[in-house]
């Protein structure tokens, strides 16, 4: 199996050739499609376990405290512990829940997850979906999110639950206006909604450099919405703890909490991905105008390791906001959309299509 | 036009507050030698506590084994819990008769380490250590002689 990091085209057409030598082409496909099932399980386990630990660690350095340091150096195994005690426990069913929507909804959430990471190029032929509809498809999967929680919130029987719910619900709904017009503008620039058309567009500078002021004002309102399209403060408020105990999955334990836990932190992986395919270029490496000797350099560096410190730069960003701002009240949340926001994108999106007509962009 | 101008005055003193905030997170992100959480069991041998915290009442004793308390007891009177009693006995000193302390009984369990003993006392007799480390497996431990065994009142204390 030969194979290049910088082109992952070649790893995955030596197994397509490598099984269909064995297999029918019937089962080469299903055994694509588990292949990739289990490594998309895999990452999702891992990287999610990851940002868990991260995001306690990043959260406390902000706050002057040390994090988890017990098991494991530097604490690295403690959510790993979590994971395993977590799998461990009861799950218990409240009673007069609806018992059908209730264990439904946890998989309504990872299933969501799991849609919108098929189409997030990794790298250069890692990527298992490439519609020509890419952007479009991940908007529209991810507001089915809010249905899972929506659901979680009505069938476990709870007042706060229900309350949680509902604020998510009118929170999501007027925040994917915001995600979408951000990436409208975004489309306007690339002029394709194909993924892998729009990182082959950032070949020659990254979007948020060629596309100057429109390009960046799309940026902070897409990583703004973004961040309550996923509940995480200063907008969590659907899982307030102070106020709702825990908001949509007081009730839920074991696994099923578990589910939630981690389709919240692959989420926000989602939205840093999609920030960083969108306005940083993706895994296109770093390259300046005409510093041929730089550029050569850069281009050593394997894409995939580009695009993952790029989506750690964001993720950072993310998490550097929401241990800084106290959380929002539920009219604070609307007015800053409505009033703020929306206006703001909508005022933006005149301005690039104005300067894709006029050619102003770099 | 007003309005409009107010609507970007109120965008732009919003970023900065935010930015402001963020600055202050950051500030302490990039300087781990701020951050305060102690290593607890780790660091037991060099692990030193402030003078004002408040672990247990002690009798200091001077290096001739003398203390300052006189065993007037109002420390007893004052302790909101009853977590000290005085044992007093007399002795005749120049054919006078004089009460002096035989045991300062101190009941560690009871103790909610307010203070009001050491600030009542008024020969300074009592203080607060710094000692926290206070489990033990027996309860009978907690009660503690705080003279310790031989000791003497100090010369200079006045009745």
């Amino acid at each position: 199996m030969a194979f290049s990091i910088y082109d992952f085209n070649t790893l995955t057409s030596s197994i397509h050739h490598s099984l269909s030598q064995h297999l029918s082409p019937t089962g080469v496909m299903v055994a694509e499609w588990t292949l990739i099932g289990i490594s998309f399980l895999l990452f999702v386990a891992v990287f999610g376990l990851f940002l868990v630990y991260l995001e306690r660690k990043v959260c406390a350095f902000f706050q002057q405290r040390l994090g988890p340091m017990r098991v494991g150096p530097w604490g690295l195994l403690q959510t790993i512990a979590d994971f395993i005690k977590l799998l461990m426990k009861e799950l218990i069913l409240p009673n007069r829940a609806d018992k059908f929507l209730y264990n439904l909804a946890p998989y309504i959430v990872i299933t969501v997850t799991f849609m919108a990471i098929a189409v997030i190029p990794f790298a250069k032929g890692l990527q298992a979906l490439d519609f020509d509809i890419g952007v479009f498809y991940v908007t529209a999967v991810s507001s089915l999110g809010v249905i899972g929680i929506l659901l979680a919130g009505w069938s476990s029987n709870n007042k706060f639950s229900l309350i949680g719910a509902m604020r998510s619900g009118a929170q999501i709904i007027s925040y994917e206006l915001s995600v979408g017009m951000a990436l409208i503008t975004m489309i306007i620039f690339a002029g394709t909604m194909q993924i892998s058309g729009i990182v082959e567009a950032q070949r020659a500078g990254w979007f948020i450099y060629t596309g100057h002021i429109p390009a960046i004002i799309a940026f902070f309102v897409f990583v703004i919405a973004g961040t309550a399209e996923t509940n995480r403060g200063p907008f969590d408020l659907a899982e307030a703890e102070s106020e709702l105990t825990a908001g949509f999955h007081t009730e839920y334990s074991g696994i099923k909490f578990a589910f939630f836990f981690l389709a919240e932190y692959v989420n926000l992986f989602i939205v840093a991905a999609m920030a960083t395919t969108l306005f940083l270029g993706g895994w296109m490496p770093l390259h300046f105008g005409h510093w041929v000797g730089f550029n050569h350099a850069m281009d050593f560096i394997p894409p995939i390791f580009w695009f993952f410190s790029k989506v750690m730069a964001v993720i950072f960003l993310i998490m550097w906001f929401k241990w800084t701002f106290p959380r929002l009240r539920v009219d604070q949340i609307l007015v800053l959309e409505w009033k703020f926001l929306l206006p703001i994108n909508l005022v933006n999106i005149l301005l690039m299509t104005l300067i894709v007509l006029k050619k102003w962009h770099f | 036009m007003k309005g409009l101008f107010n609507y970007i005055i109120a965008i732009a003193k919003g970023v900065k507050t935010l930015v402001d905030g963020m600055r202050v997170t950051g500030y302490y992100f990039v300087r781990p030698k701020l951050i305060v959480t102690q290593q607890y069991p780790e660091n037991r041998d060099t692990l030193k506590m402030f003078d004002r915290y408040r672990g247990e009442v002690t009798m200091p004793h001077n290096e001739k084994n003398e203390h300052r308390c006189t065993g007037c007891g109002i420390c007893e009177l004052n302790c909101p819990n009853g977590s000290i009693e005085i044992i007093s006995k007399s002795i005749e000193v120049d054919g006078k008769k004089k009460r002096i302390i035989d045991k300062h009984i101190y009941h560690l369990a009871m103790c909610t380490m307010c203070n009001l003993c050491v600030k009542s006392c008024p020969s300074n007799a009592l203080a607060m250590g710094q000692k926290f480390e206070h489990a033990v497996w027996d309860r009978s431990k907690l009660t503690k002689v705080l003279n310790q065994p031989g000791s003497q009142i100090m010369q200079d204390i006045k009745e």
